[in-house]
């Protein structure tokens, strides 16, 4: 351990963080305002997430982060470390072997069980925010359920492009009342809201922590001619042959040359391990990597 | 007859200044009220108090709600009267920017109302907004486009689409023909009585151009320092003032 308090955070910080959890679980999709600590990392790369990650850990969990799906990249290994080092906690890359997950931009493919926490990392919590700047305003529309303007965002989405191009950051209502920013993750990660795991989100810049309780009705916002529709590229992984996992595209030379392999790293080599081969793959090997 | 808009003695003050004071009035389904004065007068706040976008601090106003009839609305919860702010009732702004999304498009602006009480069938809002700008003397080719790329009188007819959309019974308009050059004006003028009487719209017009009441209004108040001077049928008002002010303001009018 080091001279650190454990998670970072002091326990009267930790303390107000989880009092803020508690209420957000208790109004699923409401924004708790919180009072955001300055986090040794610029905002942007999850100082909410950090903290409200630091608020939830136990001595006893074992944390996994990942960055737009990946447990290898700079921000994904830099948290992860972080907390190797103030928390001392078991770290792992196997969605199943965590028991906190710390996300970016996406949701693992892989099914949470109930005894796993999701913590996302939000950069603007709020969904009407580009519609409507005023914050007072913006409080006012959620207490009173004026959420027409949101589909007017879907309305101008249909109407310059023909269909509703929102990609991510697909606004959703949920448990019926309150309409909510799921975070910059794919529509395609979506429909996986409605999960057996708690879900928290932190936005630190913005200050504010709110959650999904298990088990709640996560709608994503459409129209009845203009239903929702989760996308994805139109290939299999290159990799691991998955069809059913959100992809990302890679070029590989300067001739056109471009491969699609899943975003959710774990769920990539999970597979390959199984004996799973793409069409530009090559089977696992234990020291390959 | 029940009155659509009953008011009732309101006034509004501004620390010990008075905005507009002792103000009653009722106003019967289908008629259209204006509102004269000079700058300063009251009739802006006095609007205002009515729109609910004010809370005056003294006096009711009671409208006839579909429900449950004749309701103050000063009283009454925000979430009801923002709601007939959205549906019942309309309110064109001077400032056609004040009144629209100028980063949404046309059909957006218009279709804003019809979401914002649960339309949810794209096909159905894009038809009902090529209906209403028509209807405004918008071509349907430029449905998409934003306001920023109208033309000021265009936009306030947009304003006015917008507004009517749901249907409203009640319509307050505040210089609906504010900073507009005198032809464009008179085609606003003449759209804006061809709806009011085609869709028995009530209004209550603010403005300091008697020649826009003139055309609109069937009954005229004059105000002056907050209080109302003189009030009557337009024509009546127009044609014999009685009090100094109105007098002053009848023969202030530049003829050609």
């Amino acid at each position: 351990m080091s001279d650190y308090n454990f998670a970072y955070l002091d326990e009267q910080t930790k303390r107000m963080i989880r009092r803020a959890i508690l209420k957000g679980l208790a109004i699923p999709g409401y924004q708790v305002p919180f009072a955001s600590r300055e986090m040794p990392m610029p905002y942007g790369w999850g100082t909410g997430g950090v903290q409200v990650s630091a608020a939830v850990l136990t001595p006893d969990d074992t944390f996994k982060v990942i960055d737009q799906g990946a447990d290898d990249t700079t921000n994904a290994v830099s948290i992860r470390r972080f907390f190797q080092k103030t928390a001392g906690v078991a770290v792992t890359e196997a969605t199943s072997e965590a028991s906190v997950i710390q996300t970016r931009h996406r949701i693992p493919e892989q099914d949470l069980r109930a005894d796993q926490i999701l913590v996302y990392q939000v950069p603007i919590p709020e969904p009407l925010r580009f519609l409507e700047p005023s914050e007072v305003e913006t409080r006012k529309m959620h207490a009173l359920e004026e959420y027409g303007l949101m589909h007017v965002k879907l309305y101008e989405d249909i109407s310059q492009h023909g269909d509703i191009a929102t990609a991510y950051a697909y606004p959703v209502k949920v448990e019926g009342r309150y309409v909510m920013d799921p975070s910059p993750i794919p529509k395609f990660d979506n429909p996986k809201l409605e999960m057996a795991g708690i879900q928290l989100f932190g936005a630190g810049r913005e200050q504010r922590i709110y959650a999904i309780p298990p088990y709640t009705q996560v709608v994503s916002l459409d129209f009845d001619d203009y239903p929702f529709q989760p996308t994805k590229a139109d290939h299999a992984c290159d990799l691991c042959g998955a069809e059913d996992s959100y992809l990302d595209e890679l070029i590989v030379d300067d001739a056109g040359g471009r491969m699609f392999m899943c975003s959710d790293t774990d769920y990539c080599a999970t597979r390959r391990k199984q004996g799973h081969v793409g069409a530009q793959g090559v089977p696992y090997k234990e020291d390959a990597a | 007859m029940t009155p659509l808009l009953q008011v009732e003695t309101i006034a509004k003050f501004y620390g010990s200044r008075i905005g507009c004071a002792d103000v009653s009035f009722d106003l019967y389904p289908g008629e259209v009220m204006g509102i004269v004065g000079e700058s300063g007068s009251g009739k802006s706040t006095l609007l205002n108090c009515l729109a609910g976008h004010l809370t005056p601090d003294r006096g009711a106003v009671r409208f006839d709600t579909r429900a449950q009839g004749l309701r103050d609305t000063i009283t009454m919860s925000e979430p009801e009267r923002r709601m007939l702010g959205r549906t019942d009732w309309a309110f064109v702004h001077q400032h056609a920017r004040d009144g629209l999304r100028m980063n949404v498009s046309a059909g957006g602006n218009v279709g804003e109302r019809l979401m914002a009480v649960n339309a949810r069938h794209y096909g159905d809002i894009r038809n009902e907004a090529i209906d209403w700008l028509g209807r405004v003397e918008i071509t349907e080719d430029r449905i998409d486009d934003r306001p920023t790329a109208f033309s000021g009188g265009m936009q306030q007819r947009l304003q006015i689409a917008r507004n009517l959309v749901t249907g409203p019974r009640l319509v307050f308009m505040d210089e609906p023909t504010g900073g507009l050059d005198v032809s464009v004006q008179a085609r606003l003028l003449d759209l804006l009585r061809g709806l009011v009487r085609e869709m028995n719209l009530s209004a209550i017009i603010v403005t300091h151009d008697l020649a826009v009441v003139r055309l609109l209004a069937d009954r005229l108040m004059v105000m002056k320092d907050g209080h109302v001077i003189e009030t009557g049928l337009t024509d009546q008002v127009l044609d014999d003032p009685q009090h100094a002010y109105t007098q002053l303001l009848v023969s202030s009018v530049l003829q050609v």
